[in-house]
């Protein structure tokens, strides 16, 4: 496979019988997609370890596990001893594409540098973010710290490869250069491998280039690319990016265990994890012009992706998830935090020892209800801690110049605002073992409600077995036979939720409704301050909700004014959120458990003794 | 799914392992194939490059970035002493004269004239990498280190803090499921590794502190315990590099929790000899765990039989490691193919574990680990 990642090869085939793997940090999966008449359907999946470390050292090992477990299930014979038979050869011999993902050994690690902090600083971290990396340190002249800590630091941090930005286009070159005369002094050495040079990418003032180049084309392997911010109010970041992707399979791939041997396997440029999940998460939201938060809860990272008027971001918790950095998790949050979400109480010390056996024992699983309640508490702060996150970096542009009207006079904005506005949200997509694996789907959906507290009118899913990754990298080669296989095998379909900003006391009345269901049935109520309810609606089926707040409570269109929206069903339902936002739990233990158990009871949470 | 068990922790009285010993970057290595080492004796030898210390000079003497050149005193890859001029502007008058010294002994790494810095480069420091184990020098990494093989008895621990040290073992408490009070905790432990039963206490800790003892090793502690002794809430399960005063070994996990009796019998069999432990944890990609090596002098690494596990059978000893049966050992009594549904309703697959009562419960088996040797 010799295209770049930044120009997906050309295939002039026809695609019916595709194998896809995500290489994971500890689990290959495999799935068989095949065109059943006019579409593409996922068909069988398969996993094995991953088989990057020791005693295998040759991720391809685990690969060719994962699809021999397909072979088995399907009966299609797909290898010939270590290699994949492409293409297709008849109806159950061969595959026509093998494509791959890979967040094996650790992901893709970054430091960038810029400038100014929260102007090219920022803005490599999101080009940075936006190609799949996980960012380990942002550098930047007005950081701080020290000139002689700047250096010590990325010294002593082993990145796969730097993103140098600083300065526009025709601007002072001193801080850039500074910058590369920081990290020429640091010698900063790659992760993998002593053998060979650190890859570098400066896509900073262009009038710099000739500098960096002469201070860090010996010590690096340097590629110049277009400024990431050739002017203060526009960001460039996809040269950036296709330069981050091609180095990654050109220099760091190459250097773990296998790789080589896998790029030659796939008929498509490997992409890291989280860059193919960005891609469909995309491009869907772009196909459907919907405003979208995605989320990937794993056990060691939580990853957020958002599109908001067609601006795409991605942000990564690194130290967000719910085994590896459980206890993370509650550091961050606090105990307090996480507490509010257990129905029943439990003394400090015997919570804290178990978070932490779950650490050091990342792969078991909750055998009993509590263990299990107490781990959707956990998935719901880190849900929440991950989103303040990405609050922060999906942003417009800061420090850019805006034009103010008379009308401006009493409401100045910054810039810089968080693109993320919840009452335009229309759609979240849960991912991860938590999320896709919970036993019951509402607790799915209620984790990412009390998380994500969207306001108005939303529409819930999860990705039924984590195969967005494949997607991914598949719709860069056959956008219908990806956005097929994402419509109908992968997400799963919750249903709504409504819910209006806004509080009053537990038991006063916040709305009236009205349901106009699909077979003529109407439900009338009154939506109370504290109450959760949750309608049956099914997946395919609309229903047409009415809302008539009272004048102190706003469902979208402002204070007290009455909405009449179309809702789509899903496994779980419609959910009517009447706990007001920001949602508030009670302070009085007894009255908090009592609270959570009111609403886990109204939903059908978790089974009944 | 063929293996849907937690790899376990291996516990045995005679193995061979390999532990490769590699330096940060590029050195000498100091022994050859075949060489017999010792734990405390240097292997390899690198030069760590000193810390490097930027000054601005074209602000320190008020001049443009392009003329520092022309006040420099010191060139490009000079030394020069700590407080020795490094760079002087020539005024007209004397008063006004402004030197700048070096505030480090080292060398003139660069000069440049974009930004007017000088960067001074301190000495480099030498590195010199200990065996670590007792053994045989069986291959050598050039210039970057050696892998040495160790006949030994092992016992892997589940969590750890602090990196490697030496020392002779000593049983501290009777039986695996006593706590290690601090009124076990004597002088003549002093540079040893301690052994305790299920329960490390705060206060325990303290002493072992206070006497000096080289490592703990114990069943269990508690995470508010640790949190003291760290100072933080630790997040993710790296460690190795932790300064506590010793290294501490956890066999079991975080709670009060016995340690298992075949670990406690190996640790008894050899009190007095002395072992190498590494309290370095890593649990992602790439598992580390912690360690205790006791190496066995005179015997034939070649001689012993390595099994290969090829998965979970009737018969294995097992811990279990989730509640509500944290800590229990047992063996397992079957292994039902299909997924059964457990309390939380989901579908797993299962196994059924007999403690030594007779008792018998039926466990995800994701939610046991083998105690693996022999």
């Amino acid at each position: 496979m010799t295209s770049t990642a930044s120009s997906p090869p050309t295939i002039d085939r026809p695609l019916n019988v595709i194998v896809a793997t995500d290489c994971g940090s500890t689990t290959t999966k495999a799935i068989l997609i095949e065109k059943v008449g006019d579409e593409y359907r996922q068909t069988y999946r398969g996993e094995a370890p991953t088989t990057v470390e020791a005693p295998f050292e040759d991720v391809t090992r685990g690969v060719l596990n994962a699809i021999a477990e397909i072979e088995e299930l399907s009966g299609r014979k797909i290898l010939d001893g270590d290699k994949i038979i492409t293409p297709c050869q008849d109806a159950k011999t061969g595959v026509d594409i093998y494509i791959s993902t890979s967040s094996a050994g650790g992901g893709l690690q970054m430091m960038v540098t810029g400038v100014v902090q929260n102007m090219t600083g920022e803005s490599a971290q999101r080009a940075a973010l936006g190609a799949g990396a996980i960012v380990i340190d942002v550098l930047a002249s007005n950081d701080g710290r020290l000139p002689h800590e700047k250096i010590e630091r990325i010294r002593t941090m082993r990145p796969d490869m730097i993103l140098m930005s600083g300065g526009t286009d025709g601007g002072a070159v001193t801080h850039v250069v500074e910058m590369a005369e920081y990290i020429a002094a640091a010698e900063p050495r790659p992760r993998f491998g002593a053998t060979y040079k650190l890859p570098l990418i400066y896509a900073g003032n262009k009038d710099a280039q000739g500098q960096v180049n002469k201070i860090l084309g010996e010590k690096s392997a340097l590629v110049v690319t277009d400024n990431i911010r050739p002017v203060l109010e526009r960001e460039n970041l996809s040269p950036a990016r296709n330069k981050i992707h091609d180095l990654f399979l050109e220099h760091v791939m190459q250097q773990a265990p296998g790789y080589k041997k896998l790029i030659e396997m796939a008929g498509a440029p490997i992409m890291p994890t989280p860059a193919a999940v960005g891609v469909i998460m995309e491009t869907i939201a772009k196909r459907e012009h919907l405003n979208l938060i995605g989320v990937d809860i794993g056990g060691a990272t939580t990853d957020v992706f958002s599109v908001f008027e067609g601006v795409f971001n991605r942000t990564v918790s690194a130290n967000l998830g719910m085994s590896y950095s459980i206890s993370n998790v509650l550091a961050e949050a606090g105990l307090a935090n996480i507490m509010r979400w257990v129905p029943f109480t439990i003394d400090e010390q015997t919570l804290r020892n178990r978070i932490k056996n779950k650490m050091i024992r990342p792969t078991t699983i909750p055998q009993t209800l509590d263990e299990l309640q107490i781990e959707h508490a956990i998935s719901r702060e880190a849900l929440r801690l991950a989103l303040i996150h990405h609050k922060s970096l999906a942003t417009g542009l800061k420090g850019v110049q805006q034009e103010r009207t008379i009308s401006d006079v009493f409401e100045q904005h910054k810039s810089g605002q968080t693109l993320i506005d919840m009452l335009k949200l229309d759609l979240i997509v849960g991912s991860g073992g938590i999320l896709s694996h919970a036993p019951r789907r509402i607790q799915s959906m209620l984790m990412m409600v009390d998380a994500y507290e969207p306001l108005g009118f939303t529409r819930l899913s999860v990705d039924s077995i984590f195969m967005m990754p494949h997607l991914g990298v598949l719709s860069t080669i056959d956008e219908k036979a990806a956005t097929d296989v994402f419509v109908r095998d992968c997400m799963v379909y919750l249903g709504a939720c409504v819910a209006p900003i806004g509080q009053g006391k537990d038991g006063e009345r916040c709305a009236d409704y009205e349901i106009a269901f699909p077979d003529g049935k109407t439900a009338v109520d009154q939506l109370k301050f504290g109450d959760l309810r949750l309608y049956p609606l099914e997946l395919g089926k609309k229903a047409t909700v009415t809302v008539r707040p009272i004048k102190s409570v706003n469902f979208g269109a402002g204070a007290g004014v009455a909405v009449t929206r179309e809702v789509q069903g899903g496994v779980v339902g419609l959910m009517l959120d009447g706990r007001g936002r920001p949602l508030q739990l009670p302070a009085d233990q007894q009255a908090r458990i009592a609270a959570l158990t009111k609403w886990f009871t109204a939903v059908g949470l978790y089974p009944t003794a | 799914m063929a293996h849907s068990y937690t790899p376990g922790l291996t516990v045995t009285d005679s193995t061979v392992i390999r532990r490769r010993r590699m330096l940060p970057l590029s050195g000498t290595v100091l022994v050859k194939a075949g060489d017999l080492v010792q734990s405390n004796q240097p292997v390899a030898r690198a030069e760590l490059p000193g810390k490097v210390y930027p000054l601005n000079l074209a602000n320190q003497l008020g001049v443009a970035p392009d003329e520092i050149n022309d006040y420099l005193i010191k060139k490009g890859g000079d030394s020069i002493q700590k407080d020795e001029v490094l760079a002087e502007n020539k005024p007209l008058i004397k008063w006004f004269k402004t030197e700048i010294r070096s505030p480090v002994t080292g060398t003139v790494e660069s000069i440049s004239t974009v930004t007017g810095q000088v960067l001074l480069r301190e000495p480099p420091r030498v590195l010199e990498l200990l065996g670590y184990v007792d053994g045989t020098v069986v291959e050598v990494h050039p210039h970057q280190g050696v892998t040495i093989e160790c006949l030994c008895s092992m016992v892997q621990g589940i969590f750890g803090i602090g990196g490697e040290t030496y020392g002779e073992i000593v049983l501290a408490v009777a039986s695996p499921d006593e706590a290690l009070t601090p009124a076990h905790v004597k002088p003549e432990m002093k540079g040893k590794i301690v052994v305790g039963g299920s329960f490390l206490p705060a206060d325990t800790m303290a002493k072992a502190k206070e006497v000096g003892v080289a490592g703990l090793v114990v069943g269990g502690i508690h995470d508010k315990d640790l949190r003291a002794l760290l100072g933080y809430d630790l997040g993710v399960a790296i460690t190795g590099a932790e300064q506590v005063g010793f290294t501490l070994i956890l066999t079991e996990g975080f709670g009060t929790i016995p340690m298992a009796q075949k670990t406690f019998a190996l640790l008894t069999a050899h009190a007095g000899a002395k072992a190498s432990i590494s309290g370095a944890t890593q649990i992602r990609a790439g598992v580390i765990r912690p360690e205790i090596i006791i190496p066995q002098l005179g015997a034939q690494a070649g001689m012993i039989h390595q099994p290969q596990r090829a998965g979970i059978r009737l018969g294995d000893p097992v811990r279990i490691i989730r509640d509500p049966l944290f800590g229990k050992i047992g063996e397992v009594s079957a292994l039902p193919p299909d997924l059964q549904k457990i309390p939380t309703e989901s579908e797993v697959r299962v196994l059924e574990v007999r403690f030594p009562d007779g008792q018998v419960a039926v466990i995800p088996r994701t939610n046991i680990e083998v105690i693996e040797g022999t």
